[in-house]
């Protein structure tokens, strides 16, 4: 009987092993998103990504997400727990989680990170951010034609070379195209509040503002705009339905490309850390459609500022530009380079205010 | 900085509309809190409310049923907690907690499919001579119902504890549960009341939220506002005047930070920020300082389990 039944169970292994093989383990995925996958903006694109990844590989991976993490201590037990439940490959979408994600990434060096608008990598940690700035481009030339108090509110969260960056692409469109323009920036110190972005949004209103820019993740602002007859840009995700009036066109970050892109690499046994930053050209950052509200003309001029960006002919960032406290940053047709624009930390000249520290 | 873009009256009108929630909330924790019952799922109730009172506004296009189902809401979410913590016995810290914790789980389930949707819109008073006074009008008689219920009830919880037998009664079990008990009144009960009524006021703010102030619903939409609402009805030493005074200070402070920032203004946006929860603090504190009977503000059974037999 001895011999027999060790056949067996030889047989029982050897098929087990080939069962293995043919079935293959699928990849697991983890995210971990700053807001709720609800949010209608930041977190909610991610979570787009997400799906399209486990529509585009079936059964091949196996995707998981934490939602409403917050950045800092919590976030590095978040990560050390998918590590630890057998994650090959995980995104960690927002600036604050980039120490978090340093830190675990060291403990499991076979673990894969991807950390998104951060700056640190590590052999097992990519970064990736999209070009939003370019989106900010159109979005401000846009603000600068269509306002008539000549009065731009812009609801920031925090002051970060992203955030910055943005303000200052935005304020630049807008000036050359119409030099009377102001911008009034309000920090409210979160990513996802809606009743703070709504506050924020009311005070901008109350001073004359009449058309909204944000870089929170919340579509409240773009509500409030359109109960108070204001004009407002989508921020992250297209936010129509919110402001149906209001909506004049918005930023859409679109993660699916770079997220199938990463994680098939993944699995063909590809993966490298690297750094992404792509902009309108790949498909990364998209402009929303524009409202009928913008005039024919102006829809040209932003499209065809949008197309000059995507063909590489014009960058956001070209000389001359002074800094806000008149010294010269990039002279006549100058551009920036990205190690400056990935740590920017100044307003351009004309700006109000201070950047806060 | 051009200060005088800031209007003072516009002001004083948002931060009425801005500390409606937290003043609704506040309220309703601090007769919880009478009747010596500490309830830390404002957070989740608020958020059961806000998404109870936007779904039944938008199925039955009716603000009114939704303000009337986020106080229902509000006040099952609070008997799950009046129950365990009342009649099981378990502790009031951890029990709220995590009712913080399932209200916004719970809430986040409930409003899958209503995120993107538009409320219908709110009552507004309409007060046709009154509410073009200058000054007056904008601030007094320009506002939605529900400011003025939520004033209208710190006059009534006054008026309740201080000078009704019912508010005696609270104030005795929550003083005093043994002696309370001793003399007759059934303690449980009473605070199982006074827990629901707390979790109808925080669904009332909560529906604030979704409806007027913001007006959508967005998972987590309250944002914290819960906590805010505990720590007012800790420093304004658990008199209903003060936790109005509280709101309104924190919702001033809120307001006007963010003008200030509009404005120009020469401060430091860090300070700015975070001067709502400091000057709301701090005023407080100075409040309830001279005397040295602050101390015993505090209901003295305050968070104690109460069994009958021990």
């Amino acid at each position: 009987m001895k011999p027999l039944k060790s056949i067996l169970t030889c047989a029982a292994v050897a098929l087990g092993l080939a069962a293995t093989t043919a079935a293959a383990e699928p990849a697991k995925v983890g995210f971990v998103y700053v807001g709720p996958v609800g949010d209608f903006g930041w977190s909610y694109e991610h979570d787009q990504g997400r799906l399209a990844v486990e529509e585009h590989f079936g059964d091949a991976v196996e995707t998981t997400f934490v939602e409403s993490v917050p950045e800092g201590a919590d976030a590095e037990r978040v990560l050390t727990q998918m590590a630890l439940s057998g994650h090959d490959l995980i995104f960690t979408t927002s600036f604050g989680y980039m120490d978090p994600t340093i830190n675990v990434a060291a403990k499991f060096p076979n673990v894969h990170f991807e950390h998104a608008t951060g700056y640190k990598n590590a052999d097992n940690v990519s970064t990736y951010s999209a070009r939003f700035y370019e989106g900010r481009a159109v979005i401000g030339t846009i603000a600068g034609r269509m306002t008539e108090s000549n009065k731009v509110g812009y609801i920031a969260s925090f002051p970060i070379p992203e955030v910055i960056r943005g303000i200052n692409s935005a304020y630049i469109h807008a000036k050359k195209v119409n030099p009377d323009v102001e911008f009034k920036i309000v920090w409210v110190y979160t990513w996802f509040d809606p009743s703070k972005e709504a506050d924020a949004a009311t005070a901008l209103i109350e001073q004359g503002v009449d058309v909204i820019m944000q870089h929170t993740d919340s579509p409240a602002a773009m509500t409030i705009a359109e109960e108070r007859g204001i004009m407002a840009f989508g921020q992250a995700s297209d936010m129509l339905q919110f402001g149906p009036t209001a909506r004049l066109s918005s930023i859409i970050d679109n993660w699916e490309p770079y997220y199938i892109a990463r994680v098939q690499a993944q699995i063909d046994g590809t993966w490298e850390s690297v750094s992404t930053w792509d902009g309108i050209a790949p498909g990364m950052v998209k402009i929303g459609a524009f409202s009928d509200r913008i005039p024919a003309d102006i829809q040209a001029e932003a499209q065809a500022l949008a197309d000059s960006i995507a063909a590489g002919d014009y960058h956001p960032f070209t000389g001359p530009l002074n800094k806000q406290d008149g010294s010269v940053w990039l002279a006549d047709g100058e551009v920036a380079d990205d190690g400056t624009l990935a740590g920017m930390n100044f307003y351009v000249e004309g700006i109000e205010g201070d950047v806060p520290n | 900085m051009d200060l005088s873009t800031i209007n003072p009256v516009v002001l004083i009108a948002t931060l009425m509309v801005a500390a409606t929630p937290i003043l609704l909330a506040a309220t309703g924790e601090l007769v919880a809190e009478k009747s010596g019952v500490l309830n830390l799922g404002v957070e989740g109730m608020m958020i059961t409310g806000a998404i109870c009172g936007f779904a039944v506004a938008v199925e039955t296009g009716s603000p009114f049923f939704g303000f009337i189902a986020a106080a229902i809401g509000g006040a099952l979410l609070s008997l799950i907690f009046g129950v365990l913590t009342q009649i099981l016995l378990a502790n009031q810290v951890a029990t709220g907690l995590a009712l913080t914790l399932f209200g916004l789980g719970l809430s986040a389930l409930l409003g899958q499919s209503y995120a993107g949707i538009k409320p219908p819109s709110t009552f507004k008073l309409d007060m046709p001579l009154i509410s073009d006074i200058p000054v007056l009008g904008p601030i007094l008689f320009n506002h939605d119902l529900m400011v003025y219920v939520s004033i209208g009830l710190v006059a009534l919880v006054w008026a309740a504890l201080k000078y009704s037998r019912i508010g005696l009664v609270v104030r005795a079990v929550g003083e005093n549960h043994e002696a309370a008990h001793a003399l007759g009144y059934k303690v449980v009960r009473i605070r199982l009341l006074a827990i629901m009524f707390g979790g109808a006021c925080a669904g009332l703010g909560g529906a604030y939220l979704s409806l007027i102030r913001v007006p959508q619903w967005t998972e987590g939409m309250t944002a914290g506002a819960g906590w805010i609402a505990l720590a007012i009805v800790v420093f304004g030493s658990w008199k209903p005047w003060r936790v109005l005074l509280g709101a309104y200070l924190f919702g001033g402070v809120t307001g006007l930070q963010l003008n200030l920032q509009v404005a120009g203004a020469d401060i430091p946006v860090e300070y700015l920020s975070m001067a709502p929860y400091l000057i709301t603090i701090i005023v407080l504190v100075i409040m309830s300082a001279d005397k040295s009977r602050a101390a015993l503000s505090a209901p003295a059974s305050l968070g104690k389990v109460f069994h009958a037999t021990s």
